[in-house]
């Protein structure tokens, strides 16, 4: 069985769109939460949310004129992420005629992929029956793979280029897919992670369900509170976190910089039974999970000192601090470090899994944690783990972290990483 | 528009599309094999020509799009009276 190393990462978040400029923001305590005014306009409860900016100037020299044209958001994010993740892991961008590099797959999921194109042009177009006025494009952006297809094509990728879709647990599965691939050696390294338009129209479904907050959009900021008392609802966002996951035996016979390795993972269900539902996660499932994924990994609870947990700022939150405190066997005071990343860039909804991973990694390699916004009013009903939720940036070396994700669904993804030594 | 006319603003139209460098658009130009447009795009090209020139193309006729010179022939027989 192979092991599995992280030797290159790409981001497009709210708050930044590079990787070293997501470094500086999470160092910074940087929000990417802003006030919408199409929200506004359009009648949405919820008026923030977390757009990441990639001008079109960017999107064309990324994916060139004619692609960057015919593209949606998803893919430009996507694109943007996997090829900065490509250079990142120090691979040569091969040429347009070149054969395939059939030693790289891409597992690059979403949750609504090409919403914005089935909303904005298909559906109208169709509805109005000028279906023969739709063009060449519809097609492939209309596609849930239109992420990882673009990738495909852009990078020239001959292993299996798919997509993957768990609602929020979607980007940290896509890592634990790829995981598996190398791990088993189907293939020598896996681009993985997720993409997520920034889409009103996702956004939408949220603020019909009330999940999405409507208390602070006069304060977007201080709207994602995870962990607060005063938490009243996610904040949505989009962007896309790309990891390159390579066989470690690849990645040193190329003398790669190594990032982390990744220990291991496990995605699982809660039927939606026992207190689960379609909306709310079964808390054995969310138990199982986590020691599941400590046993693939051969890592024992104590040996976890940082979680960088799902914690969205709703009432979630406290029942998977729970989660965490019975299944690693460790009080609130006792507790690994916590902090959560979606009070800094909102909620990605499918690529919230990927971009924390990526924050994750960038935490344990740079020696830091980054706060953990709006929580100064804690959640009295996990009072004692406050001391462990660092409320601004601390330096501190992590060795071995834990991600979690938890998806409408009731599908959970927990993934761990281990600093690597050489 | 007299033919001139239209031969130049359909060399503007499939210009984006061209997938060559440095590239010498003339009348002889095959768009795909030549000109190395995507085919997947040709059908962009006919809405494009659609709107550009107000006129209507059927499925049938896109085969006349092949050529440069041809497409520039079938839009002059649509809109230059006769």
């Amino acid at each position: 069985m192979n092991r599995v190393v992280v030797t290159g990462m790409g981001i497009v978040s709210p708050n930044a769109t590079d990787l070293e400029g997501f470094r500086r923001a999470l160092c910074e305590g940087r929000s990417g939460i802003a006030h919408s005014q199409q929200m506004q306009e359009l009648g949405f409860a919820c008026q923030v949310g977390g757009v990441p900016h990639i001008s079109d100037s960017v999107a064309e020299e990324y994916l060139g004129a004619e692609l960057s044209r015919n593209s949606n958001s998803s893919m430009k994010y996507a694109v943007v992420a996997s090829v900065d993740c490509w250079r990142d892991a120090g691979l040569p961008l091969c040429r347009s005629d070149s054969s395939p590099d059939w030693d790289t797959a891409a597992i690059i999921g979403t949750c609504a992929g090409g919403a914005d194109t089935v909303a904005e042009l298909v559906g109208p177009a169709t509805t109005a029956g000028r279906v023969r006025r739709l063009g060449s494009s519809a097609a492939e952006r209309s596609m849930a793979s239109c992420g990882s297809a673009c990738v495909g094509g852009l990078l020239g990728l001959g292993g299996q280029v798919t997509t993957n879709s768990s609602a929020c647990a979607t980007g940290t599965e896509a890592l634990i897919n790829g995981y598996w691939m190398i791990r088993e050696g189907r293939s020598e390294r896996v681009l993985a992670g997720s993409s997520e338009p920034a889409s009103i129209y996702t956004w939408a479904t949220l603020d019909a369900l009330r999940v999405a907050t409507r208390q602070s959009n006069d304060r977007p900021q201080a709207a994602c509170r995870p962990l607060s008392a005063s938490a009243s609802g996610l904040v949505p966002s989009g962007g896309a976190g790309i990891l390159m996951l390579e066989s470690l035996a690849s990645a040193q016979a190329r003398n790669a910089r190594i990032y982390v390795e990744v220990l291991g993972g496990y995605v699982n269900s809660g039927g939606q039974r026992n207190g689960g539902s379609i909306t709310a996660a079964n808390p054995e499932s969310v138990q199982r999970c986590i020691r599941e994924s400590l046993e693939v990994a051969r890592t024992k609870p104590a040996e976890i000192d940082y979680i960088n947990g799902h914690l969205t700022g709703t009432e979630g939150d406290v029942k998977e601090i729970r989660c965490l405190s019975a299944a690693l066997g460790r009080s609130f005071s006792e507790m690994p470090w916590v902090n959560a990343t979606k009070s800094l860039i909102g909620h990605g909804i499918g690529a919230a899994g990927s971009m924390e991973c990526v924050a994750t990694v960038l935490q344990m390699t740079n020696g830091f944690l980054h706060p953990s916004l709006n929580c100064e009013d804690f959640h009295p009903e996990i009072g004692e783990l406050e001391p462990r939720v660092p409320k601004s940036a601390m330096r501190t070396d992590c060795r071995t972290a834990l991600k979690t994700s938890f998806g409408f669904g009731d599908v959970n993804a927990c993934i761990i990483f281990r600093c690597w030594d050489g | 528009m007299n033919r001139d006319q239209i031969r130049t603003v359909f060399f503007d139209l499939i210009k984006p599309y061209v997938r060559i460098p440095d590239p010498v658009i003339s009348e002889s130009s095959l768009l795909v094999d030549d000109l190395k447009v995507n085919s997947t795009r040709f059908v962009d090209i006919i809405l494009e020509t659609e709107d550009r020139f107000n006129i209507t193309i059927s499925d049938e006729e896109m085969d006349r799009f092949d050529r440069v010179g041809d497409a520039i022939d079938y839009i002059c027989a649509k809109t230059v009276p006769a």
